[in-house]
Formats: C-alpha cells, structure tokens, sequence
C-alpha cells in the first residue's frame, strides 16, 4: 500500500525533543501539508526548545517566538501584515496545551471569534511538559503531574476545548493523531484551503511525562483513538460535526492507562470510573455527530 | 489643514498621516476616541490599515509586535491598566526591535479607580525598552507620532507618545495637520532588515544562551544612545520641513535664570505661565522641560542645570518608598558633578488634582526660601 504523505521534509534533522516525542513528529506531518510558504508563531511550550536554541532553527520556515498567552494574538498581527504586503501565507500559531487551554485561551478566543485567518495548532500533550510535568486543564481525570501528586491527582476532568472552539463557529476544527499519519496530513491540507480560523488539536504522546517507554508513542496515540479516549472528528462552522474514525469494537480504556506511570496509582475503582467517564464524553460526541 | 483637535485625535490623525498599516487596540477611558477615529478612517479606505479590533491591550501590543516583525508600520494607544496590562509585551516589543508606536494617555492606576492623569503608567514601563516622549499640548502629540516613527524605524526601538489624560486628551485645541506630501518626504515607507519572510527563513527570539543575551541587550543600550542624537536630527529635520521646532529639551528663559524649575508634560506649560509672573515680580527664574524621557538626555540635563542655583524637580509621579521618578533621574544625572545645584523635588497633582500656576509660584516660593532639600520630597496640594 502506498501511503498519502508527502515525501518532501520541511522539518531538518536534529532537534532538541525528547526521545519519542509526539510534538516533534506533530510538526514534522503538519510542514509536510502545509509546505514551505508557512509562518510559524509560537507562544512559550515545548517546542520552544525542540527548535534548537540560538542560532538554529530546525523547522527550515520562519518562526516567531512569543509570549506564553500571545499565540493567537501575535499571529493575527503577522497574517495583517502579510496580507498588506500582498503575500499569500499561511500563518500557523503553534502551541501546547498550556497556551491553548490555560493562559492563552482568552487570546485564542478573541482571535477566532474575529475569524482571524489562521490555522492554530494545538499539540495537546496534556500538561505543561516544557517546565517539568505540571498539570494543566487539559490534564486528565486522574493523572499524576508533578502538581497533582499520586496523593492527590487530578480531580476534575480534562477541558473540552473542541466544544469551546466550535460555539466559536469557526470554518474548520479537528482532531488528529500521530497515530493516523494520513488523516492528520488530511485535515491540514484541508484546512490550508480554507480561510478563517482553523483549529487542529493533535494528540501528542509525551514519554516524559505519561511515564512509558519512547517506543510506545505512537502505539499510545493509537490506543487514545481506540479506546475512544481520543476520537477524531471534523466540525464545520461549528455546527456540522463528523466521527472520521468509527470505533465500534473499542479497546479497554485499561490498555490504554496501564503502560502510563501517571496512572499507575489508579485503583480499579479509579480505571473503571475513568471507563465511565471516556464513555460518557463518546455518548456525548455520537449525539453531535449524528445530528 | 487647520484643525480643532482634541488630544486624542491628534493622536489618530498623527497615526494616519504616518500611513500606519497595522493598528490594534482596545478601548479604555480615556484613550477610547484615539481608536474610535482610526476606525472610522479605516472603515473609510481614509487610512489604508488594517485594524485588528483585540480582546485585551497584551494581544494588541503581540499582534502589533507581529506584524511589525514582518515589516509594516504599526500603531495603538492605551492608558493605565491597559499599559500595564501590555507589560510583558513591551519588553517583547523592545527585545524584538519592533519599531511599535503608542500613544499612551497619562492615567492614575486603580485602587482606588481613577480616570484623572498622573505619570505613573508611563513611568512604571521605564525600562522595558520603550523610547518615552512626554507632549505638552495636541501640536506636539501629533508631531511627535510623525517623529517617533522616523527614530524608532531608524534603530528598531520601540517609541511611547505621552499626554496627559483629559489635560490633553479631551481637550480641543487648535492643530495643523501636515499635508500628505510633506509627511511622505519626512517619513518614507519602513524597511525591515531582519523580517518575518517565508522567502527567506529565520527564527527569531529563540532560546539564546549567555554566552550571547548579554550582547543583544547592550545594543539595545547603544541604540537607546545612539536615538539622542536621532531625536534632535529629527528635530531638525522637521522644523526644515513643517516650521515646528522639537528637541529633546525645552528651556524658557534659562541663560540668566538663577533657579530652574524642571517638569514634563502639561505641567511644564503650565510652569512656563507661571514663570512669566515670577519674572514680572523680579525673580531670576526659568524653566526645563523633559520632553525626552527614554532615551534620558542626562548630558544636555547637566549642561543646563549645573550652572543654576537651585533646581526644583516637580513630578506628577511616584516611585513608592523613594521619591519623585523624574526627580530621581535628574538628581543621578547630576551627581558626579563638581558644580551642581541643590535639588529639591516636588510631587504635587497626583490623580489629577490640579496644578495651577499659582501652584507652582507657591512652590518656587517656598522652595527658594529654603538653603538645602532636607528631604526627597515636598509635597504640594497634600490634603491632610
């Protein structure tokens, strides 16, 4: 079978992530899409250091440092000024979790409802990983972070930030795998073409903070699709939501937990509220999508 | 064209005859009229801009540092809150050598809630890197955006035009506003070096060891020295082209003066008023006006100041646990000196409580009475 994926890199060689880390292969897939007319604004997260410190630069298109909470904002400002120079780019706010859910949600929130042209990528590694595995919104139910102690994990539920993006209505929102290479390179072809705000949040398996072996990232990232602890979906303007990945025979949620020392603590009782929960969230998304 | 403006709108139209190409702001008392006319103008097709309407004045600083990464002219105002809500941002604007140029409007900081103009916004931001301009009336506002973009495009620094909320803001005055073509001849197109360029592919401000942070921020102290000299260039250049003269500086009757009274912004015009009748009274007095306070002229400051017997330092302004901010620098400028005058600092109108020319005749009397400051501060129009 001959695979979709374009063969030219973007991305050089030699980084300074961590081995096995999704982020890394998330950026690699993302460049392969969108090619070299691309502008990269990121906002403080791991990839401010997997870049290469100065003078390097590993993505081999501009990219422009910012302020944690200043993805969304900085980007609008780039695609102005562009647009006035009467270059046709496409302007990539790159960030993780942190300055999606947490600290940058008000910018991102002001930035898609003016439908500023721009495709934001969320690579959701679910915590802050950059400054040593401290919990963020996106944090699940549960988990052990270096701020949620196994003595006292998690306790709320990870945010729903695809819900909170699509009441924005903007013209394109998904989800993607590392995992799903095809899909993923797929959705950011697609959302290349379109204008507006386009919203991608790419599941990315941290090693170093989900505590498993670098080898097993993208079977993890598989595993989330699976189980359906991370299904992909499309959403147009907010109000047309489509499953892309059928799971009918799902994998146990368990599978998916046990080889992540940030769950080892749990209980049975723990996993099987965990299964609940992932159920739940799955019922919520099947009433959405089939509409 | 003749025309009566208003602070705020001496600020829009400063921006517009500039041709700025990106502008975003976020509304606060009282800088809100500044972006409403930008908005119209931009609505219009009047300014050719694009105007990126922001949830909060930290994205508008980041959406202007943005684009002016990529190489356009870049504009917003703010106040107060709003400047210090962009605090993080204006170090980026400097450290990124964004040439962003803001108009601030003088604002007293909340609690309590205040409206009425005082420095301390402005002055709070002293060292991130942003040139300070303080305006004394709506001529000097508008002139001083043209002149600000010729500086900060010519080093990549990042300049600030202050006035005085509702002193200056809200109140109308008679403008010129410079014909296209002039400003076009003082202020051609900006030209980025080192921008944003999908041609030509770079990152910037990334992750920078100390074996090389320590020489970018020496530069931005170089060029901080090197705009001294660029303001009166652009002083000049500017009286040549539109008659109105500008310079780092202003002094009103100081070559036979034995005292200086030394201010900024609207007290200083209200100062040389006050000046006038001290000098019908026989008093041997004059004024200096900081009208650029970043870069600080300290070297002009000393050639006016040394040879003066008292200088009276009066601030709208605070720094808490010292003194008067305007009055801390003069007195450093000074201090290596062999032949220097007394200082004696003044902080009066905070809040915007008024400071009349009979305010400031009383502390001239006062202070000359006195042989040395005992004190880092007099206050005047303190109600206890």
């Amino acid at each position: 079978m001959k695979l979709k994926i374009p063969e030219e890199e973007i991305m050089g060689h030699g980084n300074l992530a961590c081995q096995g880390c999704g982020a890394t292969l998330a950026m690699r897939l993302a460049l392969k899409a969108l090619g070299s007319n691309t502008v990269i604004v990121l906002p403080a997260c791991c990839w401010s250091v997997i870049d290469g410190p100065f003078p390097h630069s590993v993505v081999n298109v501009p990219l422009f440092h910012t302020a944690f909470a200043a993805g969304p904002s900085t980007a609008s400002g780039v695609k102005a000024a562009l647009e006035i120079q009467g270059k046709d780019t496409n302007v990539v706010a790159w960030a993780g979790d942190g300055g999606t859910y947490d600290i940058g949600l008000g910018t991102l929130s002001g930035a898609a409802e003016r439908n500023d042209d721009m495709i934001y990528v969320c690579y959701d590694n679910e915590a802050y990983m950059n400054t040593g595995i401290q919990r963020s919104s996106s944090t699940p139910l549960k988990a052990w972070t270096t701020t949620t102690p196994v003595e006292n994990p998690k306790e709320s539920h990870k945010k729903d930030i695809i819900s909170i993006m699509a009441a924005h209505r903007i013209p394109y929102l998904a989800t993607a795998s590392v995992a799903y290479p095809e899909d993923m390179i797929e959705k950011f072809k697609k959302a290349k073409d379109i204008r507006g705000m386009r919203f991608i949040l790419v599941f990315s398996p941290c090693p170093t903070g989900w505590k498993y072996a670098p080898q097993l990232t993208v079977k993890l990232a598989r595993l989330a699709v699976q189980s359906r602890v991370f299904p992909l979906i499309e959403i147009e303007n907010g109000i047309k939501w489509k499953l892309n990945k059928e799971i009918t025979h799902p994998s146990p949620v368990s599978e998916y937990l046990k080889p992540q020392g940030r769950f080892k603590h749990l209980s049975d009782e723990d996993i099987a509220e965990v299964e609940q929960s992932v159920e739940a969230d799955w019922n919520r998304l099947l009433e959405k999508t089939k509409k | 064209m003749r025309k009566v403006l208003m602070g705020n709108h001496a600020l829009s139209y400063g921006a517009k005859v500039s041709r700025a190409q990106v502008i975003s702001a976020y509304p606060i008392t009282p800088q809100t009229e500044v972006v409403e006319l930008l908005s119209k103008m931009c609505a219009s097709g009047e300014l050719k801009a694009k105007f990126i309407k922001v949830e909060s004045e930290h994205s508008a600083m980041a959406a202007l540092i943005g684009a002016s990464s990529v190489g356009v002219r870049t504009f917003t105002a703010t106040s107060a809150q709003g400047l210090a809500h962009m605090h993080e941002m204006l170090h980026w604007a400097a450290g990124a050598r964004t040439p962003v140029v803001m108009g601030n409007i003088n604002r007293a900081f909340a609690p309590p809630w205040s409206v009425w103009t005082e420095q301390n916004d402005s002055l709070s931001q002293r060292d991130t890197g942003w040139m300070q301009i303080y305006a004394q009336n709506n001529q000097e506002v508008l002139d001083s955006v043209i002149q600000a973009y010729k500086v900060a495009e010519s080093l990549d620094l990042p300049a600030m035009v202050i006035l005085a909320a509702f002193v200056l803001s809200h109140t109308s005055e008679t403008v010129e506003i410079p014909g296209q073509e002039k400003v076009d001849e003082f202020l051609p197109p900006y030209e980025r070096k080192y921008k944003i360029d999908p041609d030509e592919p770079h990152a910037f401000g990334g992750l920078t060891d100390p074996d090389n942070y320590f020489e970018l921020r020496y530069k931005i102290q170089k060029a901080m020295e090197e705009a001294l000299e660029k303001w009166e260039e652009a002083g000049e250049e500017f009286e040549s082209i539109f008659g109105r003269k500008y310079g780092l500086l202003e002094t009103y009757k100081v070559s036979d003066a034995k005292s200086l009274i030394v201010s900024s912004s609207t007290i200083a015009s209200t100062a040389r008023n006050a000046v006038d009748r001290l000098r019908e009274k026989g008093e041997k007095v004059g004024l200096l006006r900081i009208r650029v306070f970043r870069p600080f002229p300290a070297e002009k400051i000393r050639g006016i100041l040394s040879s003066v017997g008292k200088a009276i330092v009066i601030d709208r302004n605070i720094g808490f646990g010292a003194s008067g901010i305007f009055y801390q620098e003069i007195k450093a400028a000074m201090y290596n000196e062999e032949q220097k005058p007394p200082i004696f600092g003044v902080v009066t109108g905070l809040g915007g409580r008024d400071v009349s020319s009979k305010d400031i005749i009383e502390i001239y009397q006062d202070v000359i009475r006195r042989e040395e400051p005992k004190s880092d501060i007099i206050w005047k129009g303190l109600k206890l």
